[in-house]
């Protein structure tokens, strides 16, 4: 019991005296996350749109995302190397092919499974292939294409973590500097955070959908967070 | 108008949807397009708004090949009402019913206020269902959104796929009244597809009856009633044609406005303030738009041999079952001359 109480003032104690460090380093896990979203998203949005005009290259182009999937992160960090050098870029590199599959997988979904007949409405009333995606397949599957987002974004924060191995910035280095130190309460601390930093993302991207498929006249159960969101909306009306 | 000259259609799967197909909708006037499931009606409505091209022969619009106009600008100049509704589900009322208006880029104001007019006409007022969702309406509403849809940029002309189809009867019945005053007021050039004859006598000018993809008839619906063309016509009207035929028939058309001696009491006794006869029973009038089959209904229940025909609160004449039942025996006679 009172070891269990001891660890815990440990990681207390870890944490007020490493504070200034830990958030820097939070900030940084932040900002590599951002940046990785940045360039991923237009990608994989892209691309997601464009195979959904043709099927073979929807195969091909899935295929080849969920197999960047399967690579272990380490191996995948230590390839790029040779190529980037150590540092933000290669760490960046890996992360955005890791996020690709989630987010091209469900743009490709959602902008393929709106209703035929809206499609053919939009194409008899007059819309050209481009007004179609605009106004009805994208916003549609926007929801979608979020909740893909969602998933990627979990993931990228959990693996810019291991990115400390090739001296990426972020949270990762106090996993990495504690193993090597034998510090466990560094390693915990900076693991909680990293959790922490996913579950916020998570939730943000959630409040998103939610939002945008409340946009969308689906019917949803109100929940806190959509209340609270429907509240800020009508203040903006 | 719209002018198909030996149109073929067949899709790459080498189904033959439509065979030679010739005929022509006039403007202003409403073609109800009718025939089994799978005949080729969709396809050849299709062919209007080029979501489908003809394998062989023209469809022509307003004397141009269609072929040669823009196939977006067309479909903009023509309301497509789609057999499965399609309204668009994440789109308020107010925003399926600009469609249009915002692919013209009308301002937004002229919108409004038609989007306004339009489910106003459509019966769905709009400060209660502008902001609602599709999903929101029961399936009659949704199907009057997919028609003010439709409407909404004033549409030269009209296509209109089953819109009543999938509706109880009576709310059926209902839109097909509305819709056919509503015709009166834009005065479209309309193509209407049914697989129902009832609906078909009931909406329109001419009737293109269509089998297997070809044209069996092409008439008016008291014409097609009068002469079916082929056997598969007959059968398709069905076994009560004669009593379809009272109903394509108005008052007007057979009514007598000099009143023969042996019905005079029918009229003389009749009072536009108090219908209740005599013997307690109820004698309503007919009016001159009203069809021969409401005035030999009303005969048999008031048991009388006449009816009195009423506008606006004056008889002006009377129908007489006699000359229900002859008109048919005349009708024969006229033919045969
Ligand atoms: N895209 C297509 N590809 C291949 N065959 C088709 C296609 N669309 C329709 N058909 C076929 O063409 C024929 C005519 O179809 P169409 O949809 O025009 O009939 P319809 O009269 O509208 O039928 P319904 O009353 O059931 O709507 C049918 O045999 C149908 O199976
Ligand atoms: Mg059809």
């Amino acid at each position: 019991m009172s070891g269990i109480v001891s660890f815990f003032d440990s990681l207390v104690q870890f944490t007020a005296d490493n504070s200034d460090r830990l958030l820097r380093l939070f900030g940084e896990h932040i900002v590599l996350a951002i940046e990785t979203l940045v360039i991923a998203l237009p990608i994989a949005i892209v691309l997601g749109i464009a195979i959904s005009y043709n099927e073979r290259a929807a195969t091909v182009v899935l295929w080849i995302a969920s197999v960047l999937l399967t690579i272990p992160s380490i191996a995948f960090f230590g390839m790029l190397v040779p190529i980037l050098g150590i540092g933000t870029p290669p760490v960046i590199v890996a992360l955005v092919a890791y996020s690709q599959l989630p987010v091209i997988r469900n743009t490709y979904l959602g902008v393929t499974g709106v209703d035929p007949a809206a499609v053919e409405a939009g194409t008899g009333l007059g819309m050209t292939r481009f007004e179609r995606l605009w106004r009805v397949r994208l916003p549609v599957a926007l929801p979608v294409v979020m909740a893909g987002v969602r998933n990627a974004v979990v993931l990228l924060v959990g693996l810019a973590a291991i990115g400390a191995f090739i001296g990426g910035p972020g949270l990762g280095f106090f996993i990495f500097y504690g193993i090597n130190q034998g510090n466990t309460a560094m390693i915990v601390v900076a693991t909680v955070a990293v959790s922490v930093l996913a579950l916020a993302f998570d939730y943000l991207f959630a409040v998103t959908e939610r939002g945008l498929r409340l946009r969308n006249g689906e019917d949803l159960e109100p929940t806190y967070t959509t209340r609270l969101f429907d509240a800020i909306r009508t203040q903006f009306q | 108008m719209i002018q198909f000259d030996n149109v073929h259609k067949q899709y790459s799967d080498g189904t033959q949807a439509v065979n030679g197909l010739s005929f022509e909708v006039e403007e202003g006037t409403t073609t109800v397009l009718v025939g089994p499931s799978g005949c080729g009606k969709t396809t050849t409505m299709q062919l209007v708004n080029r979501l489908e091209e003809p394998t062989e022969g023209t469809v022509y619009y307003d004397g141009t090949d269609i072929q040669e106009l823009p196939a977006t600008e067309l479909r903009r100049q023509i309301g497509y009402v789609i057999q499965d509704i399609g309204l668009f589900d994440h789109m308020t009322i107010a925003e399926n019913v600009a469609t249009v208006p915002e692919l013209k880029g009308w301002d937004d104001d002229r919108t409004d206020e038609r989007v306004d007019e339009l489910l106003d006409l459509m019966g769905l007022p709009p400060e209660e269902y502008r902001e609602s969702y599709p999903g929101e309406l029961s399936g009659g509403q949704q199907q009057r959104v997919g028609v003010a849809r439709a409407l909404a940029a004033g549409p030269d002309v009209m296509l209109m796929d089953e819109p009543f189809g999938a509706l109880d009867p009576i709310t059926r019945e209902n839109l097909q009244d509305e819709f056919l005053d509503i015709q009166e007021e834009i005065e479209t050039t309309i193509i209407f597809v049914t697989h129902d004859i009832n609906e078909a006598l009931k909406m329109g000018d001419k009737i293109a009856m269509m089998n297997d993809g070809e044209l069996v008839q092409y008439d008016t619906p008291a014409a097609m009633l009068e002469a079916p063309a082929t056997k598969f016509v007959e059968d398709f009207i069905g076994p009560d044609r004669t009593l379809k035929q009272l109903r394509v028939l108005q008052v007007s058309e057979i009514m007598r406005t000099e009143v023969p001696d042996e019905h005079r009491d029918v009229v003389d006794a009749f009072d536009p303030a108090d219908t209740v006869m005599a013997d307690g029973g109820e004698l309503i009038p007919v009016t001159p738009t009203d069809s021969a089959q409401v005035a030999l209904s009303r005969c048999i229940q008031a048991g009388v041999r006449a009816l009195p025909v009423v506008e606006d609160a004056t008889v002006i004449g009377v129908v007489t079952e006699e000359d229900i039942r002859g008109y048919h025996a005349d009708e024969i006679e006229a033919t045969s001359e």
